[in-house]
């Protein structure tokens, strides 16, 4: 075998130990997540400590907590912006938004909320639709600093000027920064908009059901996650989403395929739209 | 496992014309897979398909998270995501942008080179800034092959010699020489006769 694969083979080896590490002694599952970009992350991790290893990443997030710490914001370093994807908000407002109109009360689950931009853009949405006084949406997310930035919900003034342009390709129906008071350290949602969002910790790796929803985003998550790991996912949502319930994924991926069948009727293929059959 | 033969290439600046003649070129009985990452901004997707589905003959599609890696088609990268290849299936991520780029060469580079190692040709076509190099270097020192664009031939040779510095290529070829090089040899691996596919 050359050195290179070499090296690699014993690498695999020590991320697979790490993992286990991570788990046994503080219950953080990895376990189920894809290898590659896990592989990655946690090698910038070793880089940043100027460590020599993952074997020597292990002994020291074993022997200090803190460094713990370090290593699960690593993990999910995010990149998220408000309407990302504006032909998916768009779609969701035409194809979904009418059939919410009939429940008395609408609960939508966020899930990997990241810092909220996701959530914060569906809260608009809603509100000019005229629906979200009657909806409760939840924000969930495995990293509790994300969690907490989305809370607090201050963002970037810098960025407005891009989720603008997301906004109005969203089919937005004003300004966006209607909804935001602008001020020295950033753009902060308005009061109405907070009002009926929840921001939580929920690892859906290990984590159960919380509630029934009408709605489940949750997108660009599960491509974080190994198959089975996804197929652990995907059973929770079922569960977690009421008869005729919609699941919103990522613009890249779908459902497994026996579930498209069975469970699902597709709402809108382009988009990632599925509802829930019965 | 049963990987496929992988090529991955990678192209920013000048590339769709590029991969026109290249992808061109690939019989219908090409019998190894083709990543390619194109450096392009969002929104242009379909486009691109479309175009290069136009001048090829083997099935041209966007990459779908965990889709299995088959032999005979081609995938491109989708604009805002990172492919890694994971044994025989693609991943995606939204990770951070390498070399200011997402989806990144290199990240499809080394994670093909790590998961498959002598069964990947990496191929760095005309382009601008240097992602790829790092990639096809891994490559190469996974007991790949690589490719190199002669930067003479290229729309723009800031890519091509980004990664002639990095590695010592197998070939470095005017476009259509690689599009014959590819066909001829269907992907390509093990041109250098001592790399063992274990
Ligand atoms: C790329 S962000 C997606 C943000 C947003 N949904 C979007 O599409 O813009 C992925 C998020 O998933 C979260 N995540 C990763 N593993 C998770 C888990 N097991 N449970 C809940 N959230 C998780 C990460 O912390 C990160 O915030």
């Amino acid at each position: 075998m050359n050195p290179a694969a070499h090296e690699l083979d014993v690498e695999g080896l020590e991320l697979e130990l790490l993992l286990e590490a991570m788990f046994r002694r503080y219950g953080a599952d990895f376990r189920g997540y894809a290898r590659s970009s896990l592989r990655r992350r946690i090698r910038n991790m070793v880089r940043d400590e100027r460590l020599g290893s993952i074997s020597a990443l292990q002994e020291k997030i074993l022997r200090e907590p803190e460094a713990m710490v370090r290593l699960l914001d690593h993990l999910s370093v995010c990149v998220t912006s408000m309407f990302r994807d504006p032909s998916f908000f768009l779609a969701f407002r035409q194809k979904v938004v009418p059939h919410l109109f009939s429940a008395p009360f609408v609960r939508i689950w966020c899930a990997g909320a990241a810092t909220g931009e996701e959530v914060y853009s569906l809260a608009i949405l809603l509100s000019e639709e005229g629906l979200f006084e009657r909806c409760r949406l939840y924000g969930t997310d495995i990293n509790a600093h994300l969690i907490e930035k989305a809370r607090r919900g201050v963002f970037d003034a810098a960025l407005m000027g891009e989720y603008e342009a997301n906004y109005r390709a969203a089919g937005g129906k004003g300004s966006l920064s209607d909804y935001f008071r602008v001020a020295y350290d950033g753009a902060t949602p308005r009061h109405g908009l907070k009002r009926n969002i929840l921001f939580a910790q929920h690892n859906l790796a290990i984590d159960g059901s919380f509630n029934e929803f009408n709605v489940i985003l949750c997108r660009n998550v599960m491509i974080y996650f190994g198959a089975e790991l996804q197929n652990r996912v995907h059973e929770l949502f079922f569960q977690s989403l009421r008869r005729k319930g919609f699941l919103c994924l990522g613009r890249r991926e779908s459902l497994p395929r026996a579930l498209a069948k069975t469970r699902y009727e597709t709402v809108d293929a382009e988009e990632r739209i599925y509802r829930r059959r019965s | 496992m049963n990987a496929p033969r992988l090529v991955v290439v990678g192209a920013s600046w000048g590339g769709v014309d590029a991969l026109q003649i290249v992808l061109g070129a690939l019989p219908a009985t090409f019998d190894a897979a083709v990543l390619v990452v194109l450096h392009r901004a969002q929104g242009v997707r379909d486009v691109l398909q479309h175009v290069l589905q136009r001048s090829c003959s083997l099935p041209v599609g966007d990459v779908e998270d965990k889709q299995p890696i088959l032999p005979g088609r081609v995938y491109l990268a989708p604009a805002g995501y990172h492919v890694h290849v994971e044994d025989a299936h693609f991943g995606l991520s939204v990770d951070d942008p390498v070399h200011h780029a997402r989806p990144s060469i290199d990240v499809a580079m080394s994670t093909a080179a790590e998961a498959l190692g002598p069964k990947v040709t990496g191929v760095v076509l005309t382009g601008a800034g240097r992602d790829g190099a790092e990639g096809l270097a891994l490559i190469k020192r996974l007991g790949g092959c690589a490719i190199v664009q002669e930067p003479s031939d290229a729309a723009r040779a800031d890519l091509p010699r980004a990664a002639l510095d990095a590695v010592q290529p197998d070939r470095v070829l005017a476009l259509e020489e690689i599009a014959t090089w590819l066909a001829e040899r269907g992907g390509g691996a093990e041109v250098n006769g001592g790399a063992s596919p274990d």
